[in-house]
């Protein structure tokens, strides 16, 4: 029976990991081109769970996340990058294979700082490349790994220490180890179900030896116990056979979280710190004798500080008397861990400190904002500024031009900044506008007002930035109220059919309809309102710690129909889902009428449709109870009736999903692994990848008038995909066709031309949407034999210009910025760089033309001024024929030096020939290098050494200046465009006067033995290189 | 469950295991279906002209390689021939856009290119002879094109004083045995780090030879830009004196 109960397991497991495979490669091929950007931010960065220093290169430096994956420093933490954006994205442990340091890294997922909105690991993953390429070694089930370490004589002998699932017993923790690279595992050590491995060290001098510490812990959403009778500190001397306690000298009773840590230059020192049942006992643990003894040191509050989320030891590698914890702000002790001092100012929360392995000055920081680095031994810190793994709990947006996306952050405050700003969305771009952690934040529809909250609706705030004046506005217990329970992401809703509405939720609804000043209880106790999971004072083990992460029994979703103001719906976080159909006087709980559904899972999510106020979408998230599946539903009649709408396609348990406002059938599903796509109601799925890392989705809002999805992903901070529109059209029919072009909406032609960023070198700057018109069709196949080209042509057929098609199968986007081709230059001794610059073309309706072997396909494109802008067409056409005037003045004298240059050398050759030949050819030289002279610079580089201009360069200039504008030419310029005219005109009549007088002698001396003259055509020349 | 079920999923799920091809006979198949490898061995040269559009600017290139080692790109601009990526046989150089003068590439750069003489037509033509390995990863789709990847792994060169490894991934289509797509980690420069996409289309005869026209750079992730080849010629009549680094006058 157990084996065949293992079959229909592996069976049901590769028939998933199949379909899940399925859904990223068909993902890929349809979606294409579409391609997400990212926005960050990047200023308050994000949780950084472990560093991990290369041992002999200090360039080279990994970072684990606690949600944006993987990043790799290679210049000594100036700057990172991701390298693991295609899996899991919580990061427990990095570990670099010391004896092939350049290529083999081991990356535990699965944060193990075990706060309430921890996500979860998928695994153990390999590479031996560096990073290009990953493998999965097992540990699917571990959920959260807390260390690695590879034996420095052998890289097939490696430790990983399982920490396991976080809110249910499992087998799958405990200590185990691999002698062969990792391809089979045995466990070495393993306690019980509810203690797993936490902490892993093996001793630098003898890998034979191995501490491992162990912790018995248990988060439910309610409640956190830290501790118990079977945490403890083990050793092994004989690489894993066998285990004991080490320890003599520990306080008795329960212990909870322990770190563990071996001085690198001197192994018999180790460190602990030890979670207990009496707080004179917890604290930090020296032995000086390889564990076999210990003795307390320290207990100040920076190293007994909530065990769960900041146990780790660190000793400086070349001095055992020089030791950091991590803590709410980090401690150093340069006495052997007698006394402690804070490190500088930076981030708080700090969960990794690491010396740099030549100078134990250069310290590297993780916390929860971001990597900090020290020079000075922690004194003072500075942040990297280009790792935008910010935890967004929820996004919303505004209807500005351009919009503006809001959300709160895990321990990083609430935030509003630009989906574009110029140059790029930098750090300063971002406006903060709350405390703490931070959950919703809402744009009032109609005031430039913003609403935002604190964790536990500690503060709700209606804030006005004009004034920069906060008001908080959040339901508080009148009398008669019993205790108001809000969660810590407290629901907030606002209303899309009265711009003053405003929702919040506790165990009771609460309306407000003047922006929060009075609010009014609209429903009873819409949860469970169980008393058993109400006694958060309890919460915490052997460390009390009610921080509010675990109220419960609590309103978590408000969805208010946008099609009828009286259909609310509400989730609660222990499983109810309740609808009003009268604006709160009655409520009815239909969670009962879904099949499949475990009871009391929390109602993470509930999307009010717009296509009938009787449909709405469900998602429950179970995991917090230790089930990890996928619950999404759909109703069609107010929750009398379900359809589950999820497949084996999707891969990790869901949060949020987003409906189309025009196709009932497009919808968004946000996972703890990423992104998915139906194109036809949760039939099939589609797993998103294009610059899309499988981070962990937490909201999903789709803007209406861009059609941009705006994704808040918990680690990766805001992820835009500009315009899903044409995903509405992607039908069977249209997905037969060889080439199949999308119907877009005219553009308009952006104007701005300002002056771009401030950001510096090392900061990251999020990516701006193209603002070019895009030419959007669909392949059968890739193109790969054969000749593929695509032109823009006028409205007569002449071609406008060339562009790169796209040639991958599913959606392509090309983009063209509504230029031409820019004039032909006269060539000369340097640059006119004025005459870089392509000019606009007119709006209009163009041609594209798509050139695929022997087929041509042809579509419009509409292009268009911007109708907002102040601009009259009357101006425009100035300015267009203004440019046109210039930009042909400018190859007519192209052509003209063309010509002399072709005169002059003819003139050469006759001059070479003889002394007469060179008394007629040489007055003709000298006058055309004359007049070449005033034509072009003929002298000076493109820098500080230029020559003074000549009527190219005039030119050139003043044609960029009117070109690159929107409005008519100034005065100035229409009167520069005038002398310049002239001087051109004066420049021909010379050049007339001069070949009249001299060029007939020349060709007609030119007959024998000088290379002919042949000249190009004016429309011939233009089209030389 | 029924086993043979059972079963025929786990060949689904690692179809690429039971049906791997090795490298070499992916290898093999590139240059049979691209001409042969007797005339891949017999070229002595190429001329590449092409453009590459930069918003509206049109850049055209004449890229030459020849068989012993040198190779030089020439970009017209306003009639000015300004050449990058030059090598003589013994010193690599480029025109400096500013003064417009010639200057020799840094040492480290100079040596890392003289590593890859020897490339010349392609990476894969002779590799083990040149102390080159190639392994088959196994399959990825590309542009929804099913590929081999292929680890190419070069002699290590040197960045900023390090020694580095030097691998670059071929995406060979299983359709017709021509990459795809070749990715490589970026080691210098402002890229440091992220993953270079060349994307390779458009193969076309030339003398009985199958050569990419179309060849698309970028970041992995992002866009990138087209070069469009307009013209290749083979063994290409060159002029040396276009390959010295030239004497300033």
């Amino acid at each position: 029976m157990k084996k065949l109960l293992f079959v229909g397991f592996l069976s049901s497991l590769i028939v998933a990991s199949y379909a899940q495979q399925e859904a990223i490669n068909k993902g890929k091929e349809l979606f294409g081109d579409l391609r997400a950007r990212h926005i960050g931010p990047a200023l308050m960065s994000g949780r950084i769970t472990d560093l991990e220093l290369h041992p002999t290169n200090d360039r080279v430096i990994y970072a684990g996340t606690a949600g944006g994956g993987v990043w790799k420093s290679n210049n000594g933490g100036a700057t990172f990058n991701p390298i693991f954006d295609d899996y899991c994205q919580s990061i427990g442990a990095v570990e670099i294979d010391p004896s092939n340091p350049d290529n083999n890294i081991w990356v535990g997922t699965g944060e193990t700082w075990t706060r309430n909105s921890v996500s979860v690991g998928d695994g153990l993953y390999k590479t031996i490349d560096g990073g290009t390429n990953w493998i999965k070694v097992g540990f699917e089930n571990s959920e959260r790994i807390a260390g690695i370490q590879v034996n420095p004589k052998n890289p097939d002998e490696v430790y990983v220490a399982a920490l396991g699932p976080l809110w249910n017993d499992s087998e799958d923790r405990g200590l185990y180890k691999t002698t062969d690279g990792g391809k089979t595992w045995s466990k070495i050590l393993y306690v019980d179900k509810t203690t797993g491995c936490s902490d892993l060290m093996l001793d630098p001098k003898d890998p034979n030896i191995v501490y491992a510490t162990f912790w018995e812990v248990r988060r439910q959403p309610w409640a956190f116990n830290s501790g118990g009778i079977n945490s403890a500190v083990y050793k092994s001397t004989d690489a894993g056979k066998t285990f004991n306690k080490i320890h003599n000298g520990f306080p008795k009773g329960k212990l909870g979280r322990l770190a563990i840590a071996v001085a690198p230059s001197n192994s018999n020192i180790l460190y602990t710190v030890i979670e207990s049942e009496q707080d004179k006992d917890k604290g930090l643990y020296r032995s000086d004798d390889a564990g076999a003894s210990w003795k307390q040191l320290n207990n100040d509050f920076g190293i007994v500080v909530r065990p769960f989320y900041f146990s780790r030891i660190e000793v400086d590698p070349r001095n055992p008397d020089v030791v950091v914890k991590a803590g709410l702000l980090g401690s150093i002790s340069r006495d052997g861990g007698k006394t402690f001092k804070n490190l500088g100012p930076n981030h708080s929360d700090v969960h990794d400190i690491v010396f740099d392995i030549h100078n134990s000055d250069r310290m590297h920081i993780a916390t929860d904002g971001g990597i900090y680095r020290s020079w000075d031994g922690g004194t003072t810190l500075e942040i990297t500024e280009n790792i935008p793994v910010s935890q967004f709990y929820h996004v919303s947006v505004d209807n500005e031009e351009p919009y503006n996306v809001y959300g709160g952050l895990q321990d990083n405050n609430c935030w509003y900044g630009p989906s574009q700003s110029p140059g790029g969305v930098e750090a300063r771009d971002w406006n903060k506008v709350g405390f703490g952690d931070g959950y919703r934040v809402y744009r009032h529809p109609t005031k430039k007002l913003i609403y935002s909250e604190m964790q536990g609706a500690e503060n709700v705030w209606r804030y006005d930035p004009s004034k920069d004046q906060a008001k908080t506005v959040q339901p508080l217990a009148a009398k008669g109220d019993p205790k108001l329970r809000f969660n810590w992401n407290a629901a907030m809703a606002i209303s899309a059919h009265k711009p003053d509405r405003f929702y919040m939720g506790s165990q009771f609804v609460h309306r407000s309809e003047d922006m929060g000043e009075t609010w009014v209880k609209i429903s009873p106790d819409l949860t469970t309102n169980d008393p058993k999971k109400q006694n958060q004072e309890d919460s915490g083990g052997l460390s009390k710690d009610n921080s509010g992460a675990e109220n419960h029994c609590t309103i978590f979703t408000i969805a208010e129909s946008p099609l009828d103001e009286n259909v609310i719906w509400v989730g609660t976080d222990d499983g109810n889902v309740q609808i009003t159909k009268d604006g709160g006087k009655t409520w009815t709980n239909v969670v009962a009428n879904i099949t499949g559904l475990p009871k009391n899972t929390m109602t993470y999510h509930i999307e009010a449709s717009v296509f009938n106020k009787a449909n709405a979408y469900v998602v429950f998230t179970g995991y917090q109870t230790g089930d990890k599946n996928a619950y999404v539903y759909k109703t069609s009649d107010f929750g009398a009736s379900w359809k589950s709408i999820v497949t084996p396609d999707i891969y990790g348990f869901a949060r949020n999903i987003q409906e189309d406002y025009e196709n009932e059938n497009l919808l968004f599903l946000g996972t703890e692994f990423g992104l998915f796509i139906t194109l036809n109601g949760g039939k099939n799925w589609y797993k998103f990848t294009k610059n899309m890392p499988a981070a962990n989705v937490h909201f999903i809002e789709l803007h209406k008038k861009t059609n941009d999805l705006v994704i808040a992903t918990h680690g990766r901070g805001i992820i835009i995909i500009d315009d899903i529109s044409p995903l509405r059209q992607l039908t069977e029919e249209n997905m037969n066709k060889e080439l199949h072009f999308f119907t877009a909406k005219p553009t308009n032609i952006a104007e701005t031309n300002g002056f771009g960023s401030t950001s510096t070198e090392t900061q990251f700057v999020g990516e701006n949407p193209s603002s070019a018109a895009r030419i959007v069709y669909y392949l059968r196949k890739r193109h790969t034999l054969g000749k593929m080209t695509l032109e823009i042509q006028d409205a007569n057929g002449n071609k406008v210009t060339d562009l790169g098609p796209g040639k991958a199968k599913g959606i392509n986007v090309v983009e063209w910025n509504y230029n031409m081709k820019p004039p032909k230059m006269a060539a000369a001794k340097t640059f006119a760089f004025g005459g870089f610059t392509s000019p606009r073309v007119p709006a209009g309706t163009y041609k594209v033309v798509i050139q695929k072997g022997k087929e041509t396909y042809t579509n419009d494109l509409v292009i268009q001024y911007d109708p907002k802008s102040e601009i009259s067409l009357a101006d425009r056409k100035l300015q267009e024929a203004a440019t046109k005037k210039l930009y042909d003045m400018s190859q007519e004298l192209a052509y003209m030096v063309y010509t002399l240059d072709e005169y002059v050398k003819i003139a050469e050759g006759v001059k070479a020939r003889d002394a007469k030949s060179a008394k007629i050819a040489s007055p003709l030289i000298t006058e055309l290098t004359k007049l070449k002279e005033t034509l072009v610079v003929t002298k000076g580089d493109n820098y500080v050494g230029a020559a003074e201009p000549q009527l190219r360069e005039k030119m050139a200039e003043l044609y960029a200046k009117v070109a690159a504008s929107y409005y008519k030419p100034n005065q100035a310029e229409m009167d520069n465009l005038e002398a310049v005219e002239s001087r051109f005109n004066t420049g021909k009549a010379d050049y007339k006067k001069i070949k009249d007088k001299h060029l007939n002698k020349v060709i007609a001396n030119s007959k024998d033995g000088v290379e002919p003259l042949v000249l190009k055509t004016y429309e011939e020349f233009l089209q030389m290189p | 469950m029924n086993r043979k079920f059972l079963l025929s999923l786990v060949a689904v799920a690692f179809a690429f295991v039971s049906n791997a091809q090795t490298a070499d006979e992916i290898l093999a198949k590139y240059f049979e279906n691209t001409g042969g490898l007797d005339k891949w061995k017999a070229l002595q040269g190429i001329k590449i002209s092409a453009k590459v559009n930069q918003g509206g600017l049109e850049i055209p290139l004449e890229i030459v390689q020849l068989k012993d080692g040198r190779q030089m790109t020439t970009i017209t601009f306003q009639g000015k021939e300004i050449k990058q990526g030059v090598y003589d046989g013994s010193t690599l150089w480029a025109t400096n856009f500013i003064n417009m003068k010639a200057e020799k590439s840094d040492a480290e750069a100079t040596e890392n290119f003289k590593q890859d003489i020897g490339e010349f037509p392609d990476p894969f033509l002779n590799y083990k002879e040149r102390g080159l390995k190639v392994e088959l990863l196994g399959k990825e789709t590309v542009d929804g094109s099913e590929t081999f990847k292929i680890k190419l792994t070069k002699k290590p060169i040197k960045v900023d004083g390090k020694v580095t490894d030097n691998v670059v991934y071929f995406f060979f289509d299983t359709e017709n045995f021509v990459p795809l797509m070749s990715e490589t980690e970026i080691t210098s420069g402002q890229g440091k780090g992220m993953i270079s996409q060349t994307k390779m289309s458009d193969y076309q005869e030339v003398n009985g030879l199958m050569m990419a026209f179309s060849m698309t750079q970028g970041i992995k992730g992002q866009g990138g830009q087209p070069l469009t080849v307009s013209a290749i010629e083979l063994n290409p009549k060159v002029d040396a004196a276009g390959f010295a680094f030239p004497a300033e006058k």
